[in-house]
């Protein structure tokens, strides 16, 4: 016979507490800013949540998408800003000067908003190579040109040696929002599915790999690319039944899936069998006990859409390159609200939780 | 590494065989009785949360995640002790990557490197060495922490640093050993628990033979695990099985990989270069004697605690943290007094918020959705 465990006053009592807690926006009390405050979860988020959005107070930034809102005279425009700081600076599959141009315009195609032009601003360091400079500037030319945006404006600081890594580069981007569908964080409703644009986890193990920090080697490749063709083609399919989009960067998919259930208080539900991890990525990721739904993509969206649009989407978004592997990972639900839940392969389910830090190598 | 790197390890994956056992968990139990089995390695905890084993089991059957994560028992003084040594002139700090997030009375490694400290994340000891010869203008300091697993990687470490003639390395040795901290677990008059799952990793090298005192002396099964979900249930499955025939021994399930009486080779290493302390504070246990390693007279000048002076300060585990009770399962995590409120995953007090992984973190994440299921 079975019957639901007994949930004593007390215990109910303490799981309101957790629950009040997790929807209220988060504090910002820490001293010093540290690695965390970067990492794209619970730290960036408290530091977002509790000083940036309130001292800054602008109705579009309240929004949190990839892409900030204006509008003149009736013309709707997206902007978005980006800064980009890695290492080493060219990596297996692309290099920091693709990225600032992808990353940018990725932003503004999920927010749904075809990219026009794009603002270059260059921190370099004191002793950079000049050639590898000259390589970085080919790069992003060639990035803008095949993702159709234009440099429009530009700036360049040099700081001293033992500064910013090489180079910084910052870029910001507007572009013209497509009127084929409205989008927004807070419009996910219980049913609605979740579509991934391909296999996840690579750009991040491509970085860590790179870095030569742990004597493993792997052919695996960033995977940044423009991502307009496939927010292009999704708006096509599906535009009104379109509800939200998203490129999971850092904090990888987890992050993204995690804010949405906040924005619109909703649940997830993902299948594990059902989201794409390449071999390596999973080899490496088991290695290095690292979750590779937390792992930065550079060239992959996540999409929330009405039921009946799905087979349509997912058939416009497996004919554009890079989106061949495009599938339904999984759905919307109701409760719990604010969760992300995981049917995992083997048959169970598990809680996929926001970010503490950043996501550090385990040992046990 | 590749497809072919991964693909050996499905067939301990099978949801079908996962299904099959978790309906031979279901038929061995005596209905109504509660049971509860300690899985001693945090390693088991990981792969109870990765694979969402716990939702597999009825509720009458729980699972408490032991004091085996090696990070999450380092106490607040060590972690001082080691932010000190990482603030000193000329020290790279080199340490494991999840050890970084753990609170010390000031902050944790990650805010001490937000402070200036060059503290850095290596994957093993052998890299922090690499460091040390890479860079000979600097003292390289490797934060040692771990069970009987990590031990004699150290110690190999150790070994090569003195072979090779690295001066510029040292290691600060936070080596704990596991049987210390469950006898003391064991010997607390309170415990609940049926039964243990055995520390896989720890095993492969002590062996299982360590772990006979807990059925003879507390009357106790214990079944040495992998940590593949179908390891895990059927770890569980042995240990019913022993409670319901009234059996009670040690068994080893995880013996493609265990032998029973260890690694020979890795015990002399480790006896070579290590020595047991007289005893060692645990965070939420207390002080466990002779539950610690140091670094051995013959190795006394690869010890930084040796080399560099350190505060070596006792900070007590803050009052109101029940830790040690919920690690014997005495209490449920939501029945310590700061849970939820002073203790929460971004502000942990005690061990067992530190880690994600650790029973009061868990709860706290997954508490709410862990009612759901059915007790038989």
């Amino acid at each position: 016979m079975a019957s639901h465990a007994p949930v004593s006053d007390r215990e109910q009592k303490i799981l309101g507490i957790i629950e009040t807690a997790r929807g209220k926006r988060a504090k910002f009390r820490d001293e010093h800013i540290n690695m965390a405050h970067g990492a794209g979860g619970k730290a960036t988020q408290s530091l977002i949540e509790g000083m940036l959005l309130p001292t800054l107070a602008s109705g579009s930034l309240l929004e949190m998408a990839d892409a900030g809102s204006v509008e003149v005279e009736g013309v709707g425009l997206a902007l978005s800003t980006d800064s980009y700081v890695v290492r080493p600076l060219r990596f297996p599959g692309g290099s920091i000067g693709e990225l600032a141009v992808n990353g940018t315009v990725n932003d503004l195609a999920v927010s749904g908003a075809q990219p026009l032009a794009l603002s270059l601003s260059l921190v370099l360091e004191e002793g950079l190579d000049a050639e590898e400079l000259r390589s970085e500037i080919e790069a992003i030319a060639a990035t803008a040109r095949s993702a159709g945006v234009e440099i429009v404006a530009g700036d360049t600081k040099v700081v001293e040696r033992g500064h910013a890594d090489g180079m910084y580069i910052c870029t910001s981007g507007i572009g013209r929002r497509d009127p084929r569908a409205t989008l927004s964080p807070s419009a996910l409703r219980p049913g609605d599915r979740i579509l991934l644009s391909g296999s996840i986890g690579e750009h991040g193990t491509a970085i860590m790999l790179a870095r030569g920090e742990f004597d493993l080697a792997a052919p695996i490749e960033s995977d940044t690319r423009s991502l307009w063709p496939a927010v292009d083609a999704l708006l096509g399919a599906a535009g009104p039944e379109l509800r939200c989009m998203r490129d999971a960067t850092r904090g990888g998919v987890a992050s993204v899936l995690n804010e949405l259930a906040r924005a619109s208080s909703v649940a997830m539900v993902v299948r594990e069998a059902d989201v794409p991890v390449d071999p390596a990525v999973a080899g490496a990721s088991e290695i290095l006990g690292i979750d590779p739904l937390y792992v930065a993509n550079e060239g992959k969206l996540v999409a929330f859409l009405a039921p009946d649009a799905v087979d349509r989407a997912l058939a416009a978004l497996r004919s554009v390159e890079g989106c061949e592997a495009a599938c339904e990972i999984g759905e919307v639900r109701t409760e719990p609200p604010g969760m992300v839940l995981m049917q995992t392969g083997f048959g169970g389910r598990r809680v996929i939780d926001q970010l503490v830090g950043d996501p550090l190598p385990r040992i046990c | 590494m590749g497809a072919a790197g991964v693909r050996y390890v499905d067939e301990f994956r099978d949801a079908a065989l996962g299904r099959a056992l978790a309906g031979e968990i279901l038929g061995s139990l005596e209905p109504g009785r509660h049971y509860k089995m300690m899985e001693v390695c945090g390693g088991h905890t990981h792969s109870i949360y990765k694979y969402g084993i716990d939702d597999l089991l009825p509720a009458n059957v729980e699972l408490v995640h032991g004091p085996g994560c090696p990070v999450c028992v380092i106490p607040m003084g060590r972690v001082d002790d080691g932010i000190a040594l990482a603030l000193e002139e000329d020290v790279v700090f080199t340490c494991f990557g999840d050890m970084m997030r753990v609170p010390g009375s000031r902050g944790s490694l990650l805010d001490a490197k937000a402070e200036g400290a060059d503290i850095r994340m290596v994957y093993s000891p052998l890299d922090a060495l690499r460091i040390a010869r890479e860079s000979p203008e600097r003292q390289v300091v490797f934060f040692a922490i771990g069970f009987e697993t990590t031990a004699p990687s150290t110690a190999l470490t150790l070994k090569r640093a003195r072979a090779e003639g690295i001066e510029n390395f040292s290691c600060m040795c936070s080596h704990v050993t596991i049987v210390p901290p469950l006898r003391a677990l064991l010997e607390s008059p309170d415990l609940r628990l049926d039964g243990f799952i055995g520390p896989g990793h720890v095993s492969t090298v002590v062996g299982a033979r360590p772990f006979e005192f807990i059925p003879a002396d507390y009357r106790k099964p214990v079944v040495v695990a992998g940590f593949e979900p179908l390891d895990i249930l059927q770890a569980i499955v042995m240990i019913l099985r022993q409670l319901a025939e009234g059996r009670c021994e040690v068994e080893n399930q995880y013996t493609r990989v265990v032998p029973y009486e260890g690694n020979e080779r890795a015990l002399e290493v480790m006896a070579e270069v290590f020595e047991l302390r007289p005893h060692f504070e645990w965070r939420g246990l207390g002080f466990i004697s002779h539950s610690g390693l140091k670094i051995s007279e013959a190795y006394a000048d690869l010890d930084a605690e040796r080399r560099y002076s350190v505060p070596g300060l006792r900070v007590a585990d803050p009052k109101a943290c029940q830790c040690g009770e919920v690690l014997k399962g005495v209490i449920k995590p939501w029945e310590c007094k700061v849970f939820g409120t002073a203790c929460t995953p971004e502000r942990p007090i005690g061990t067992c918020m530190v880690s994600s992984e650790g029973a009061c973190a868990a709860y706290y994440n997954y508490g709410r959705f862990a009612r759901e299921r059915e007790v038989v």
